[in-house]
């Protein structure tokens, strides 16, 4: 139980409407926070590569031009960051991770996202598949700003956005489920929003 | 980059408040008294939760801005709008009783034994974890030599003024103040840009290690400027507030 807090009154600033969409812990936000371990990465897209690997090697690698002429989808979404801001209704434009690990073959369980700069993060497959995940490269109607991502990022917005891994250069296959950066000092191995999963152990 | 896996479970403690200090008009440090506080790094956060007389709860994250060892504290600004920093900053009273857990984040953490010289770089409150950086540096004896680039509005807008002035003899510290400045001002004026960090911060042969704390424009613009200068991404750590409007 926890103790009131002497004065303390918030300010609920929830939409009618909206109180089933933001997860417990959370605050509603317009604006769109940034977050990110350090400086921004500028790859040239004639330099940009989208990889899917395992066991070391490259199976499956788009460039940029070849990204752009797959199927892209629309999505509108909620998106929840672990340091509690969320945001309704984002919009964003990408390839499903459905049609890019649809491309190779494989029975692994796991992937592990890595970006320039050298971030990473885990993620189940069957969290990256069946609709859930995109490779978005456009952010309400634009090209996605590098400070956000860009020139792609992942999408998995039914997971705290340190899933949506900025600047993703590929996804690595493994059988086994492995810690990325921010799961190496202690956020959750998963992540889910609706169940607080924030830290390890949560 | 180097993991330091913390994988101990993180509770929710109850933490009594045992000193509020007054930094600025805008500004203020809250020390905690927290019976199991497992013990902090120099530049982690922690959660904090309030809860009103009706059971709703806000939370949200702070900078520790207190070397290891020492109590635990916080330093708030009030943000216009804010739903906690203005209670935090104004209401909260010694006696007054919140929960917290943490520590949180071991990325953007100082040690006494990381190698290199240490560049600081902070955007109003992103001073608070470097301050904890500073205290630590003391605290272990470490004779690591440090430049601290401090940007604010206005004078009366630093926060630790006295306490970075006692520095002054070891540290290199450069100001800017980018809205006004008083008459007798001899530091810097406006915005932190290329030229400025070409000034004060380390040569890259040098091979520093760099916090960047502030604004997100703040941190984009620095972080930026310090890999153009030919500093090494991986050794540039940087933690942003951004303009979330709710905190």
């Amino acid at each position: 139980m926890s103790p009131i807090t002497r004065g303390f009154r918030g300010r609920r600033n929830m939409l009618a409407g909206a109180e089933n969409r933001v997860p417990p812990g959370q605050y509603m936000t317009d604006g769109f926070p940034v977050l990110s371990a350090g400086p921004t990465p500028h790859t040239p897209l004639d330099q940009w590569t989208f990889s899917i690997r395992q066991d070391g090697g490259e199976l499956k690698s788009w460039s940029w031009e070849e990204i752009q002429a797959l199927p892209a989808e629309n999505v509108t979404v909620d998106i929840h960051c672990v340091t509690r801001w969320s945001k309704l209704d984002t919009e964003w434009r990408g390839v499903s991770m459905d049609t890019l690990l649809g491309a190779v073959e494989h029975d692994d369980g796991y992937i592990l996202a890595f970006c320039d700069g050298g971030y990473t993060t885990n993620l189940p497959v069957a969290d990256v598949t069946g609709g859930q995940a995109w490779v978005a490269y456009e952010y309400d109607g634009g090209p996605l700003d590098p400070e956000h991502g860009g020139p792609a990022r992942l999408l998995v917005p039914h997971l705290y956005f340190w899933k949506s891994a900025k600047w993703v250069r590929g996804v690595e296959l493994l059988d086994h489920d492995e810690p990325g950066f921010w799961e190496t000092y202690g956020y959750h191995m998963y992540g889910d929003p609706w169940k607080e999963q924030r830290y390890s152990g949560d | 980059m180097e993991g330091t896996a913390v994988q101990r479970r993180l509770i929710w403690q109850v933490a009594t408040v045992a000193a509020v200090t007054r930094e600025t008009p805008s500004v203020r440090t809250i020390e905690l008294s927290v019976p199991d506080w497992p013990g902090h790094r120099a530049g982690q956060h922690l959660d904090v939760r309030l809860t009103a007389e009706d059971g709703y709860t806000a939370e949200r994250s702070y900078s520790i801005a207190s070397a290891p060892g020492e109590p635990v504290s916080i330093t708030v600004e009030r943000l216009k709008d804010g739903e906690v920093s203005p209670y935090l900053t104004e209401e909260l009273r010694v006696g007054d009783q919140l929960e917290l857990r943490g520590p949180v984040g071991g990325y953007f953490v100082w040690e006494a034994t990381d190698p290199g010289p240490l560049l600081l770089i902070a955007g109003g409150s992103g001073i608070v974890p470097l301050r904890a950086i500073l205290r630590q540096r003391r605290r272990s004896g470490s004779d690591v030599p440090v430049r601290l680039l401090y940007s604010s509005r206005t004078l009366p807008d630093v926060i630790y003024r006295d306490e970075l002035d006692s520095y002054r003899d070891d540290i290199s510290a450069s100001y800017t103040l980018t809205r006004t400045q008083p008459p007798d001002w001899t530091g810097y004026a406006g915005r932190v840009n290329s030229a400025l960090l070409a000034e004060v911060a380390w040569p890259a042969h040098k091979e520093p290690l760099t916090f960047v704390c502030g604004p997100t424009s703040f941190v984009e613009t620095v972080a930026e400027g310090l890999v153009h200068l030919g500093y090494q991404p991986g050794r540039v750590k940087t933690e942003r507030f951004g303009a979330s409007g709710g905190r």
